[in-house]
């Protein structure tokens, strides 16, 4: 069965489903984002190629989207480098910041985007600690300071788990960081858009964002906020509309990142996403997107046979990983797609160690993840849809 | 009607991003974007084309928004 409400039809007019996998894309947006894109693709010209009006059209945008996530991630429109999602600006971040002869700490709770990159490094020499996570999520804080070396460069975290929500606490690995003039590069995929993120006040070398999920804008969009000073080689050299005779690509910031032209029809739709965060308030949307999860998890902690994954009684974002007895994630995930019209993350969800850690690496888990756009409603029926199944099973 | 060149003040930018920002900070009165004339060959793309009396103020009005530029120059224009 499908379910949908009035709220529901206000912002997706596409949407048939009661959609919770917003950590792996945001589907409800605000009708604002579609609309934006369509005037970009009808009115825009290439941004930075040109002075006339169509190209003007697209450098202005990109432009003002640069003040808008600049404003809201705590950083400055010229440090602030589009790509085409995290994976993107993580790549860019770490080969072009860290070296075979560093060393460098990360999490368990990290997605493959930033493992993989590390991982690559490791294999020319780079040294690599991994900080454990317990079998409920949580970092020992304790051990970044264990495991530093004399050629320790750079702390790599996310800001909060894409499989848990378990938030990292930035505060204390940036004071870590600080203390041993360490980099400090953070994912937050997660968490920007929903949670306060200052990148200048906290000391954060690069944060690298995604446009997709809550930010409400399209795929094929985000970026990275830079530290004042830093430079980082570019992982792409081309196009910039800059310096046409010299045989080398510009160096100056946030163009010399951003070879190729950019996504500036997207770009318009991520503008257009940011501005309805900071309409409606990043408190706002946290508390409403927290308060649903909530209602969530006391639901269905309450049934027998669901095991609820991670730490609720610490800071989380807004996602809750489950197993219902009896049944694979998989099985699970399809029944919900399929008999409920519930989209959920079924499987193992890009981020290996965490799975480790929870015992989940062979059966997967289910994963919820709540927008500000759900309705209390929609979370009732993800746990009367939950109750059916275990019951039913059992 | 015949176009007669007249001396314009044209400031270059190391980057479109410096360029919008000046476009976004001044108003219609202060100048103008254009393509970077060709005998200039530098900076990105864009350039701002003023009246060359505004020098002064437009250069203060980038210093103290913190807008860089790469080249200032006064050269004969149609616009």
């Amino acid at each position: 069965m499908s379910r949908r409400c009035g709220r529901l039809a206000v912002f997706s007019a596409r949407s048939a489903v009661i959609y919770f996998d917003n950590a792996a894309t945001s589907l409800l947006k605000p009708p604002t984002v579609g609309q934006a894109v369509l005037k970009a693709m009808e009115t825009f010209g290439g941004a930075a190629r040109g002075g006339h009006p169509a190209a003007l059209n697209a450098s202005r945008c990109l432009f003002q989207a640069r003040k808008a996530v600049a404003e809201l991630l705590g950083s400055a429109p010229e440090r602030t480098v589009f790509t085409s999602n995290a994976t993107e600006s993580l790549n860019i971040a770490i080969g072009g910041l860290l070296q075979a002869e560093d060393h460098v700490i990360t999490t368990a709770l990290e997605h493959n985007s930033v493992l993989r990159p590390l991982y690559r490094l490791r294999a020319k020499g780079m040294g690599l600690s991994i900080i454990p996570a317990d079998s409920e999520g949580n970092l020992d804080y304790n051990r970044f300071r264990q495991s530093l070396r004399p050629n320790t460069k750079a702390v790599v975290c996310t800001h909060a788990s894409n499989v848990t929500g378990t938030l990292v606490d930035l505060e204390c690995i940036a004071s870590f960081c600080k203390e041993h003039q360490l980099l400090l590069l953070v994912d937050a995929s997660q968490t920007a858009g929903v949670f306060p993120l200052h990148a200048d006040e906290l000391g954060i070398d690069v944060l690298c964002f995604t446009g997709h999920k809550a930010l409400l804008g399209p795929q094929g969009t985000g970026g990275l906020c830079l530290r004042s000073g830093l430079s980082i080689p570019a992982l792409k050299v081309g196009g910039s509309g800059i310096h046409s005779f010299s045989e080398t690509h510009p160096s100056e910031l946030p163009e010399a990142l951003e070879a190729g032209t950019p996504n500036a029809h997207g770009i318009a739709g991520l503008l257009a996403g940011v501005e309805f965060i900071k309409k409606t308030g990043q408190e706002t949307i946290r508390q409403r997107e927290l308060a649903l999860c909530r209602q969530f998890v006391e639901g269905v902690q309450a049934i027998a046979g669901v095991h609820v994954y991670g730490d609720q009684k610490r800071p989380y974002a807004p996602i809750v990983l489950l197993n219902v007895d009896g049944w694979d994630s998989g099985e699970v995930g399809d029944l919900l797609a399929h008999q409920y019209g519930i989209c959920v993350r079924a499987g193992a969800h890009c981020a290996p160690l965490i799975h480790m850690a929870l015992g989940t690496q062979e059966r997967g888990a289910v994963r919820f993840s709540f927008s500000f756009l759900n309705t209390e409603a929609e979370i009732q029926a993800g746990i009367a849809a939950l109750v059916e199944i275990a019951g039913g099973k059992r | 009607m015949e176009r007669v060149k007249k001396p314009k003040l044209v400031i270059t930018f190391p980057t479109t991003t410096a360029a919008m920002a000046m476009e976004a900070l001044c108003d219609s009165a202060l100048g103008r974007l254009i393509p970077v004339p060709g005998e200039i060959r530098a900076g990105c793309g864009l350039a701002w084309c003023a009246e060359p009396a505004l020098e002064s103020m437009l250069l203060q009005l980038m210093k103290e928004n913190s807008i860089s530029f790469e080249e200032k120059r006064i050269i004969q224009l149609y616009v």
